[in-house]
């Protein structure tokens, strides 16, 4: 009788299992309820859209309160998956992506002159801040601009995270110790840390090595709680961040979803969503995460 | 297929990068195998020697822990190794003697359970002799080891094929930092991620290739060869 009952036990858990992976399998869930009853328009032929974005828009959570509303109204289903803007972009390349949200001004250019986008629409901005311990070793605050505190730091060997994975903020950062003159060697410099992570989770790591960290102003925020280490240096003219959609042309990859890309690029730039973005965070933080431009 | 001459290349240049990596996988790999199996070898054999009271609660126990997912001790190790956390003052966390202690967690129940399984075989008779010849007790476990030292160097080589396998404890507790905490599994995943197919399919030919030696090897030990002879 026992083993009668185990096998039976094992049985239920093995069809609960497979049933709630075929939920899961089918619909694409989301986390909030939208608050629009129907989409407005007829169902769209090709109802998926690939969106590739960087960590830094996705682990503010702009995307996470964006998503229900555009699916709501338009009855698209908008698949997001969020890499550093290199390994974004390369999605765009190889046919894996339909749209791209992403906030690096050289890579993008590249992207389109090479003809795999449509166009660099910059659409919203905000600024990079250099994090670090409260304390503040390498007295980056006072520093004139990023340049400056960067060089305070190499200077002091304090220890600093770098994303490391040929995202956006990488890249910035780069050209930060570039106007320094200075080349940190993640081989050789054992205070430089080569993450080779996303924004949240080099956050969380420059908090554990009480460390000085270049980041978007945004996931900072949506992380302030967990974070001991402090925003030291703000808004300085080097630090501004654009971010750009880009629709992935058709010419290079032909099933690319050109319709979806351009209604969600036309549903983020009109004025009701911008205005949404400029809003995003104030009540949360008490300030907005990102600004809007025109 | 350029992508597997490039790595083909990458790995007969001995490429700096890929060469540190390598060597960091197997400084952590060799001392989680050693601390794993000086903890549960003499374990196992205790356990394999015989009944004692209590015997099938540590069983038990010892088969929870070898079905712990590798990713949850991740959590546990991080949580205590974090600033926040017990041992936060220690500061270990992100370094390669974290994911030795992740790796342990997870590595010493498994050599305890097969030199456990591997001493049964012979054990009662070999402890019969013993008893009468009234041998004393350190000297018995020493025999139950030297008398199985073929076997017990296959169990050696699993503790070992699986270090240097495991991604998730080790990316969680290590932070996959490049030059300090990146080994071979956690590199693949960046570099897959990062586009970098190239790096990552020499990484891979790589630890397929010690892979393998390490399951034939182990085999031999065993004495496979025998059952199928």
């Amino acid at each position: 009788m026992k083993k009668r009952t185990l096998c039976a036990v094992f049985a239920l858990l093995l069809a609960f299992g497979f049933l709630a992976g075929c939920n899961s399998g089918g619909s694409n869930e989301t986390t909030a309820a939208p608050t629009t009853a129907a989409p407005t328009t007829a169902a769209p032929a090709d109802p998926v859209i690939r969106c590739s974005t960087t960590t830094s828009v996705n682990d503010s959570g702009l995307m996470g309160y964006l998503e229900p509303l555009f699916e709501a109204e338009t009855g698209y289903d908008l698949q997001i998956t969020s890499n550093g803007s290199g390994a974004a972009i390369a999605l765009g390349r190889s046919g894996d992506a339909d749209v791209l949200l992403v906030h690096s001004k050289d890579d993008e250019e590249k992207f389109v002159s090479e003809g795999y986008g449509v166009e660099r629409i910059p659409f919203m901005f905000n600024f990079f801040v250099i994090a670090g311990p409260a304390d503040d070793p390498a007295a980056a605050a006072g520093s004139a601009n990023a340049a400056e505190a960067f060089k305070k730091i190499a200077d002091g060997k304090n220890t600093f995270v770098s994303r490391g994975d040929d995202s956006g903020t990488h890249k910035k950062e780069l050209k930060i110790w570039k106007a320094a003159a200075l080349t940190p060697d993640a081989a050789k410099d054992t205070w430089y840390l080569s993450a080779g992570k996303g924004m949240g989770d080099c956050l969380t790591m420059a908090n554990e090595q009480s460390a000085y960290i270049l980041t978007d102003k945004g996931t900072f925020l949506s992380m302030k709680d967990k974070l001991d280490i402090k925003i030291l240096l703000a808004e300085s003219d080097d630090m501004k961040n654009t971010y750009s959609l880009i629709a992935c042309s058709t010419a290079k990859n032909p099933d690319v979803n050109a319709e979806g890309a351009q209604a969600f690029i036309d549903w983020m730039t009109k004025q009701e969503t911008l205005d949404k973005i400029a809003e995003y965070g104030k009540t949360q933080y008490g300030e907005a995460l990102f600004s809007v431009m025109k | 297929m350029e992508a597997f001459r490039e790595a083909f290349r990458l790995i007969v240049t001995l490429n700096d990068e890929l060469m540190h990596i390598l060597g960091v996988t197997l400084k952590m790999s060799f001392a989680s195998v050693l601390l794993s199996c000086l903890a549960g070898v003499p374990m196992g054999v205790r356990l394999g020697a015989g009944k004692f009271r209590g015997r099938s609660l540590v069983m038990r126990i010892l088969y929870t822990l070898m079905g712990m997912p590798p990713v949850v001790a991740g959590l546990i190790v991080f949580l205590l190794l974090s600033r926040r956390g017990p041992l936060g003052s220690l500061e270990l966390l992100f370094s390669v003697p974290a994911m030795v202690i992740a790796q342990v967690v997870l590595i010493t129940p498994i050599v305890t359970g097969l030199t456990a399984s591997v001493v049964a075989i012979n054990a009662p008779a070999l402890l019969e002799t013993a008893n009468g010849l009234r041998l004393p007790r350190l000297t018995k476990l020493r025999l139950l080891v030297t008398e199985n030292r073929t076997p017990l160097v296959s169990v050696v080589l699993a503790g070992f094929g699986r270090a240097i396998a495991e991604v998730g404890a080790v990316n969680l507790v290590g932070g996959n930092i490049q030059f300090k905490t990146r080994v071979m599994t956690t590199a693949i995943m960046l570099e897959t991620s990062k586009g970098h197919f190239e790096f990552a399919i020499a990484l891979g030919a790589i630890l397929i290739l010690i892979a393998f030696i390490i399951n034939i090897a182990a085999s031999f030990f065993r004495g496979d060869s025998h059952d199928y002879g």
